[in-house]
């Protein structure tokens, strides 16, 4: 079986991004790119499932990563390859696309590779949309386990543990079926440096969006970016005496 | 034009975060719908025809809704929701779970989390962990919304007279099975919906440290929430995580205990009222965006605030 792990290239999680002067984008000149965070736990997981196919009696035959955006994703399905993904697919395109085209062009990519898992992070911590996946799903036909926290494979389909409010839920799919990652799923492991030599040599495809024939006209359009609202500076306190004053008469919380 | 709200409910009552998504409807142009799916759901179609400003409840009442499964509920939604110019649900894990789902059926681009209504097709919502607020506008004939509930009052509820109406769509994908739920039990407050929330962070040290925590929020009437680090370590559960990818949370006291306030925590909690910081490292990011620092052991500050604050003092 095969593992399909659609990846993203955003701005590194510790960046405190800006809007730009004129407000028309934030300002992401200079700064720091990384894969997705809740990506790289999916590769992970990918990864963590092909090893256990003798426990799981389910063979990972390969894991494609695939990304659409710009060129320089490649940095980042290189780095998937590098702690065990075996093959990469870049969609090159600089339009930053919406979570339903993106749904789109991966529904192209699922039927050419026919996966029987495809594993989403549950969101990219640039947009912070949480839709791809459930976009993806609908597309397909397929079943759904967003925000995955256990997932367990075997010849029966998958039982996925999912976080919800009220606490966890569990759900069983056959497959083909979408997981999403939520943080606790995994904790991704740091690439060996003759692995990131070795993945240099893994195939990576690179197709246009164009040859994808899609319509991918955006359907939400950003008339602004702002900075929020700042906070009024706030006090420092002595004691806790001094806390409770404050909150008693002056902030009346309490 | 008119706006279909899709009830968030666990079969016997209706979660409050829906009565936010009323009002966020009630912002837009014509009559506001609520669909409650579920199974043996009577209960929450009579209270939710008494939310104020409802037209029409329509109750689909079949086993296959019983556990809220987002194929078989999206498929619903978008059967109904072709009648509509608007389709929303909070923006919980049950609404992100279905919602997104909803408009790739219909064909349409979801907006998560919207935080205000400019006007009928503009909206605003927060990106890259809430440090920047996008303003966007959509071109699709139906406007698909997920809401932020910390950002609109919740309705009313007792003065309003909708109708209910029985939907006897019955959508069984049978593509995915429930098979068991592991909820939390307490009797605090539930989180979102908190008027105080004491949170801790790694700086706690283990679960058993959090019981300080416990004995603040029982004696004030608080939530207990927590950083990433501290759910990560296995201190408290996964659903009392505050944060970008966690709850949203906007009370109007927060106390942070012995978390440093990292950007994803903050995406959380920075439009709470006002807040505490107890930390003792004067420098964590956390004491800069506090009302109120006060530098110290929590293991010192945390009895001695138990100690003196009392509820309503
Ligand atoms: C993709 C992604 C998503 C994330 N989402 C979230 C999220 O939703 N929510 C979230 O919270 N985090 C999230 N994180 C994690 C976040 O980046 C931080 O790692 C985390 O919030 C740190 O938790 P903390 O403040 O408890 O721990 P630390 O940063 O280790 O802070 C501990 C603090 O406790 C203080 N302290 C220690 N001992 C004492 C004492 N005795 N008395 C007083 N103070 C003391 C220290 O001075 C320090 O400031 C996310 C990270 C990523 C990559
Ligand atoms: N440009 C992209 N290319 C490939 N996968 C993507 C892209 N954008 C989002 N995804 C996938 O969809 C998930 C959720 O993203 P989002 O819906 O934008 O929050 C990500 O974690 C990825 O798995």
């Amino acid at each position: 079986m095969k593992i399909l792990v659609p990846i993203k290239r955003v701005v590194d999680y510790n960046v405190k991004v800006r809007p730009k002067a004129d407000g028309s984008d934030v300002d992401l000149a200079n700064v720091k790119m990384a894969m997705n965070p809740f990506c790289e736990i999916a590769v992970e997981e990918a990864i963590r499932l092909k090893e256990a196919s003798a426990d799981t009696g389910v063979t990972i035959d390969e894991i494609v990563v695939v990304s659409i955006g710009p060129s320089k994703s490649q940095e980042q399905i290189r780095a998937a390859m590098a702690i065990g993904a075996d093959r990469g697919i870049l969609v090159e395109t600089d339009d930053n696309l919406e979570p339903l085209a993106l749904a789109k062009c991966l529904l192209k990519i699922y039927q050419d590779e026919a996966p029987g898992l495809v594993i989403f992070g549950k969101q990219s911590i640039d947009g912070d949309n949480n839709q791809t996946g459930q976009m993806f799903a609908a597309l397909a036909g397929l079943a759904q386990a967003t925000f995955a926290s256990e997932l367990k494979l075997s010849e029966q389909g998958v039982e996925v543990t999912r976080e919800i409010d009220g606490g966890l839920q569990t759900l069983a799919m056959a497959l083909p079926a979408v997981v999403t990652t939520d943080l606790r799923l995994n904790e991704p492991r740091y690439a060996a440096l003759p692995n990131i030599m070795k993945a240099k040599r893994k195939p990576l495809a690179k197709i246009t969006l164009e040859a994808l024939g899609l319509e991918c006209s955006p359907r939400v359009k950003t008339l602004e970016v702002a900075a929020p609202a700042a906070r009024t500076a706030g006090v420092r306190v002595n004691s806790v005496d001094e806390l409770v004053d404050k909150l008693v008469n002056e902030a009346k919380v309490v | 034009m008119s706006v279909l709200v899709l009830v968030e409910h666990d079969n016997q009552s209706l979660n409050p975060a829906t009565l936010n998504v009323v009002t966020a409807a009630a912002q837009l142009e014509g009559d506001v719908d609520l669909l409650v799916a579920g199974s043996d759901c009577q209960s929450v179609a009579d209270s939710a025809v008494k939310i104020a400003g409802v037209n029409k409840v329509f109750i689909a009442d079949a086993p296959c809704y019983e556990h809220q499964l987002a194929e078989n509920v999206s498929a619903l939604t978008k059967e109904l929701a072709t009648n509509y110019q608007y389709v929303l649900c909070s923006a919980t894990t049950t609404g992100k779970n279905v919602l997104p789902r909803v408009a790739a059926l219909l064909d349409v681009q979801a907006i998560s989390d919207v935080i205000a209504i400019n006007s009928p097709d503009t909206f605003q919502r927060p990106i890259y962990a809430g440090n920047v607020i996008a303003t966007v506008q959509s071109s699709d004939v139906i406007k698909a919304l997920t809401i932020r509930s910390t950002a609109f009052d919740p309705a009313a509820v007792g003065d309003g007279a909708a109708s209910i109406e029985v939907c006897a769509i019955v959508c069984d994908l049978g593509l995915s099975r429930f098979v068991k739920e592991a909820l939390a039990v307490s009797d605090r407050p539930e989180l979102t919906a908190a008027d105080i929330v004491v949170s801790g962070g790694r700086g706690l040290q283990n679960g058993e440290n959090f019981e300080l925590l416990y004995t603040l929020a029982d004696k004030i009437g608080a939530a207990v929430g927590a950083s990433r680090a501290a759910v990560d370590a296995g201190f408290v559960p996964n659903d009392m995580q505050v944060g970008q990818t966690g709850k949203i949370v906007a009370p109007n006291l927060y106390i942070a205990v012995g978390l440093s306030g990292a950007i994803q925590h903050l995406a959380g909690m920075k439009e709470s009222k006002i807040i505490v910081a107890i930390n003792k490292d004067e420098d964590a990011p956390i004491m800069h965006v506090a009302d109120y620092a006060l530098v110290a052991d929590l293991f010192d500050a945390v009895p001695e605030l138990t100690e003196k604050l009392s509820p309503s003092n």
